[in-house]
């Protein structure tokens, strides 16, 4: 018997069916949910006979127009679990009062509003903003793929990997309940000793190894491979804000993984970095993951002021206002963010000097802000604005983000901070600044871009209902925030006593259901557009009257992107051979040299998939064997030499006359 | 579209003028709070000079140069001014500029660490004045304070006269926390094995709200106090009543309140064990236990080399048997410092089997 419990714990480690959530009525029904959803799915995969079109077109494709795709399919999904976080902590708030502890117990509830957080930055804000980095920016500098195309196959799927876990989480064992940044001491092995910190460690771990890899292949892509003609002041605006963005992005997540190194280590070998005995310090890893998390902000924001640069600016027919301004603004934004790391814990007992140092500094990162807030605002001056739904979510964003960098201000002042940090205040202030600045620019790169890379635009109808429905939602969930805040209620609470609080509970979970029907009316829209699609189809490639490289290609744009690499004289590339007469040039094909689709990164992510699983489980046979796997698979796969191919010039023709053609019957 | 948006900017701002009363922390019963909530409402108020202005550009810009308007001025080639360049930059620093003044000042003269100059406008303190010392201890979850100058200590029930100015020392038991009450003023986290302070001062009598404002895992929701503000003569009373009260917080006593517990009723204890507060900010209250004060003094000094390796296995604090701390075994062995800053009483003595049955419980 002895004997056969040692051989158990062998095979699966710490996993026993203890670990499964059967007597959660919630996870069952969710589990059962997802189960019936996803059989669904893959039977009707399996029926249509699409498991190969997916591999071979999809899965394996490094083509970074459908790897940017397959990133923002992955934030959508994983919004759709976000927001589910998100309403069930809105309802417990509304109800849990005078006695009643809501229906949700502490155990679970603190694991909901962790994975909300980790959930929304990590898998929903990051996998987004790279999916439209990875669509956009190698069309925009007129570049046919990214630098390392096998590279970007493989971010993605480390990301997916790192995302899989987290929802694994929900079934198999339960998340961590530390709070999204999972501060020691209570993310130690001693307060927190179960599975789900591990879960936390390991789904980070993986996906930030995605998004570092993607990190330096687009700062390479963006260094190495511009169109002849397009010096760095002649890049577009968004190239610019993905550059530093990216540059951000490899500075930064080394910390990450280090800093969840270290954290690892206490808890699987017994080190002490962060417990309080033997010296450890936990004022170590909040300085640490703050190192991290500062620039992570701004990682997520900067792309989508790129992203409002470049729709205000078309949809008002103008020149942007200040462009060399709005680079420098962006360059201050990317130096200066790592100097404010601090005003996250000034209540940690640093002196009154070291305090305002840091909160001066998050001040001055309100200049650039401001000064990119005028350029947008002066880009509207003398314009003629067409209030299509990407220029609607621009507006939304510019009323909405001022207040919430008002706020932050506000929270940079250290003594404030004293009176607003940790309380709903500081929920509303940051809220205000991710949705009203990341989700609106997120949503209005999706509208202004989907045209660009599935071929047809999305119905423009149900883009304002979810628009009307996002922003009206928002300002209904969050402004009783900043009030409760001010009331002085605190975040991450499951329950209260003062009844009169419930009101601005209710409020905000009415605004949470406004959002849910923007959510709603979002999926709709995609699904109109599609039934339409012929209607909405764009033969044009420039939908907008764009002004950079992108629109000068079909919509979507051929394997190849560029027939021709585009030759640059000119800020707004685009506009200035419109301007100029450009004629497209209609032979003289070459073959183009393209890279190979290869199944390599689903391999490797899968198998790192595996040991992290087995990490987490302390399964260490399959942690070692499927390590020895991911190193095996990576050295095998350099030996893989059949890595390109030629698209013959034959064929290059026949899609640029099919092209020719169908101009042809437009004009 | 002007007005629609000016109405959704001004509902919240009503919404919290209307519930001003609730608002504790715009309208605060301590001075430093008060200081706090008048930087805030100032910074809020810099800060809408150029908020304003930008939100009512935006909206008649859109309003103005709507497609449909043909009339407006509409000139494509049209990005550059060096002068509005100018202004767009220096308007957001000038604004910086002033609040970053006022932010150097604040944060030096409201720094929690630095004792009060004054106990309210135009009030300064007294010659003389002696401070009323609180000992905060964060536990899971329920709160300790030990009144230092008069040897006793409270759970989850704080109290100091008007217009005393209170010295808090401030550390918690084993995760992170925040000391706050919002009447009183701005917070400081609660941190194992370290000190923080605060100096504050409460100038009207009341019951406030005290709470810690950093997640701490499954009972945070109610971890809360009260903090009572009385006038002298009440807080006389109350300290009576706590001394007349009698019971005792032995190190055993503490080791027993310091295990997780939830929704803890108000207790009173007349007498403390002596120098606790300090067993508990070095992590030795269990006796045997070496303080980190020693271990640092000596580790300084270049450590004890080998013998070092015989003190090790006393130090566990928060491993997962020192965990259940009242039922751990005794350490048995060498060990070459023991305590050292223990105050007296046993330093390690077998405890006698009432004593230890007790901290079992």
């Amino acid at each position: 018997m002895r004997d056969n419990s040692e051989l158990i714990h062998f095979i699966f480690g710490r996993l026993t069916w203890a670990a499964i959530p059967f007597h959660v009525p919630i996870l069952v029904y969710t589990f059962i949910v997802v189960a019936i959803l996803g059989i669904a799915l893959l039977a009707t995969i399996t029926w249509m006979g699409k498991w190969g079109y997916l591999w071979r077109e999809w899965f394996t494709s490094v083509d970074h127009k459908k790897i940017g795709i397959m990133y923002m399919v992955l934030g959508i999904v994983m919004m759709l679990r976000g927001f589910s976080d998100a309403i069930m902590m809105r309802l417990q708030q509304a109800m849990a009062f005078g006695g009643s502890t809501g229906y949700l117990p502490p155990e679970h509830y603190d694991q909901i509003f962790t994975a909300h957080g980790v959930i929304m930055i990590f898998f929903v804000a990051m996998p987004m903003v790279v999916g439209l980095m990875n669509v956009v920016m190698p069309l925009q500098i007129g570049a046919r793929d990214v630098a390392f195309p096998f590279l970007n196959n493989f971010s993605f799927w480390m990301t997916v990997a790192g995302a899989i876990l987290v929802m694994l989480s929900l079934f198999v064992g339960e998340f961590a309940r530390t709070g999204w940044l999972a501060y020691p001491p209570l993310s130690g092995i001693a307060y927190s000793p179960d599975a789900g910190v591990d879960y936390y460690i390991w789904s980070l771990q993986i996906a930030g190894v995605g998004t570092l890899l993607s990190g330096v292949n687009m700062v390479v892509t963006i260094i190495k491979m511009r169109a002849p003609g397009m010096t760095l002041m002649k890049m577009p605006i968004f190239t610019w804000t993905a550059l530093c963005t990216n540059v951000l992005i490899v500075a930064a997540f080394p910390v990450l993984t280090a800093v969840l190194v270290l954290l690892s280590l206490d808890r699987y070998v017994g080190t002490d970095f962060f417990t309080n005995d033997f010296g450890g310090n936990p004022m170590m890893y909040v300085n640490l993951i703050w190192i991290w998390g500062h620039p992570e902000v701004y990682i997520l924001i900067l792309p989508l002021f790129g992203v409002f640069s470049e729709v205000v600016s078309t949809f008002c027919g103008k020149k942007l206002f200040g462009y060399a301004s709005m680079v420098y603004a962006t360059v201050v934004i990317t130096i200066l963010s790592y100097l404010v790391w601090l005003h996250h814990f000034f209540t940690m007992g640093s002196g009154a000097s070291v305090n305002s140092f840091f909160g001066i500094t998050t001040m001055i990162i309100s200049i650039p802000t401001g000064a990119k807030m005028f350029n947008w605002l002066f880009t509207m001056y003398r314009g003629r604005i067409n209030f299509d739904v990407p220029m609607l979510w621009t507006m939304g964003f510019m009323f909405t983000f001022v207040i919430g960098g008002m706020t932050g201000v506000l929270l940079a002042v250290p003594p404030a901070d004293f009176e607003l940090h940790n309380s709903l205040f500081l929920v509303a202030h940051f809220h205000n600044v991710i949705i009203g600045g990341v989700l609106f620019g997120l949503f209005a790169g999706i509208n202004y871009w989907f045209p660009k890379s599935i071929g047809f635009r999305l119905d423009a109808f149900w883009g304002k209902v979810s628009f009307w429905f996002w922003l009206s939602g928002f300002w209904f969930a969050f402004m009783p925030l900043y009030i409760l805040g001010l009331m002085g209620v605190t975040r991450r609470l499951s329950h209260f006593d003062d009844p009169s609080l419930q009101i601005w509970f209710q409020i905000a979970a009415f605004g949470a259901a406004l959002i849910f029907l923007g959510i709603l009316a979002f999926l709709v829209q995609i699904y109109v557009s599609i039934r339409n699609r012929d209607s909405l189809r764009d033969h044009t490639g420039d939908i907008w009257g764009g002004r950079t490289l992108e629109w000068s290609t079909s919509s979507p744009p051929p394997d190849y992107n560029f027939a021709f690499t585009p030759l640059v004289h000119e800020l707004d590339a685009w506009a200035d051979m419109k301007q100029r007469g450009y004629q497209r040039p209609e032979q003289g094909f070459l073959p183009i040299h393209m890279p190979k689709n290869t199944g390599a990164g689903v391999i490797l992510a899968f198998l790192a998939m595996v040991c992290g699983f087995a990490m987490i489980w302390h399964i260490w046979w399959m942690a070692a064997a499927s390590f020895i796997g991911l190193i095996a698979a990576a050295i095998v796969h350099t030996f893989n030499y059949n890595r390109d191919f030629h698209i013959p010039a034959a064929e290059v023709a026949r899609i640029e006359d099919a092209r020719s053609r169908l101009l042809a019957q437009q004009a | 579209m002007l007005p629609r948006v000016l109405r959704r900017l001004l509902m919240p701002l009503l919404a919290v003028l209307m519930s001003g009363c609730s608002a504790v922390v715009l309208h605060p019963s301590g001075d430093v709070a008060l200081q706090q909530r008048n930087l805030i409402v100032a910074s809020t108020v810099l800060m809408l000079l150029i908020i304003v202005p930008v939100m009512v550009l935006t909206g008649w810009f859109a309003w103005h140069y709507r497609q449909s308007n043909t009339k407006a001025h509409y000139d494509p080639d049209w990005h550059h001014s060096t002068g509005l360049e100018l202004v767009i930059w220096s308007a957001p620093l000038l604004i910086i500029i002033a609040l970053g003044a006022m932010t150097w000042i604040a944060t030096h003269t409201l720094d929690p660490y630095r004792p009060l100059g004054r106990l309210a406008a135009a009030k300064p303190v007294p010659e003389g004045t002696r401070p009323l010392k609180v000992q905060v201890v964060a536990l899971d979850w329920k709160w300790l304070f030990v009144y230092p100058d008069y040897g006793f200590a409270t759970v989850n029930e704080l109290a100091a006269p008007v217009d005393v100015p209170i010295e808090f020392q401030i550390t918690a038991s084993s995760v992170m926390n925040s000391f706050f009450i919002p009447a009183l003023a701005g917070q400081i986290y609660a941190m194992p094995a370290m000190e923080t302070q605060l100096h504050a001062v409460i100038n009207q009598p009341g019951s406030y709200e005290g709470f810690s404002a950093n997640y701490s895992g499954a009972g945070f929701s109610d971890m809360r106090f009260r903090f009572l503000g009385k006038s002298q003569a009440d807080f006389d009373l109350w300290v009576q009543s706590v001394k007349s009260g009698g019971g005792a917080l032995t190190r055993e006593g503490y080791l027993a309140l310091a295990r997780p517990s939830e929704r803890e009723p108000v207790k009173h204890y007349a007498e403390v064990a002596p120098g606790l507060y300090d067993l508990i900010l070095n992590l030795c209250v269990q006796p045997g236990k070496m303080c980190l004060r020693d271990m640092m003094k000596i580790d300084a000094k270049g450590g004890l080399g080998m013998a070092g390796v015989y003190n090790v296995g006393r130090l566990a604090y928060d491993r997962p048997p020192a965990l259940n701390a009242g039922q751990a075994e005794p350490p048995t062995g060498l060990a070459y410092v023991l305590a050292l800053c223990a105050t007296p009483g046993p330093l390690w003595s077998p405890a006698p089997p009432a004593a230890s049955a007790a901290a079992g419980n």
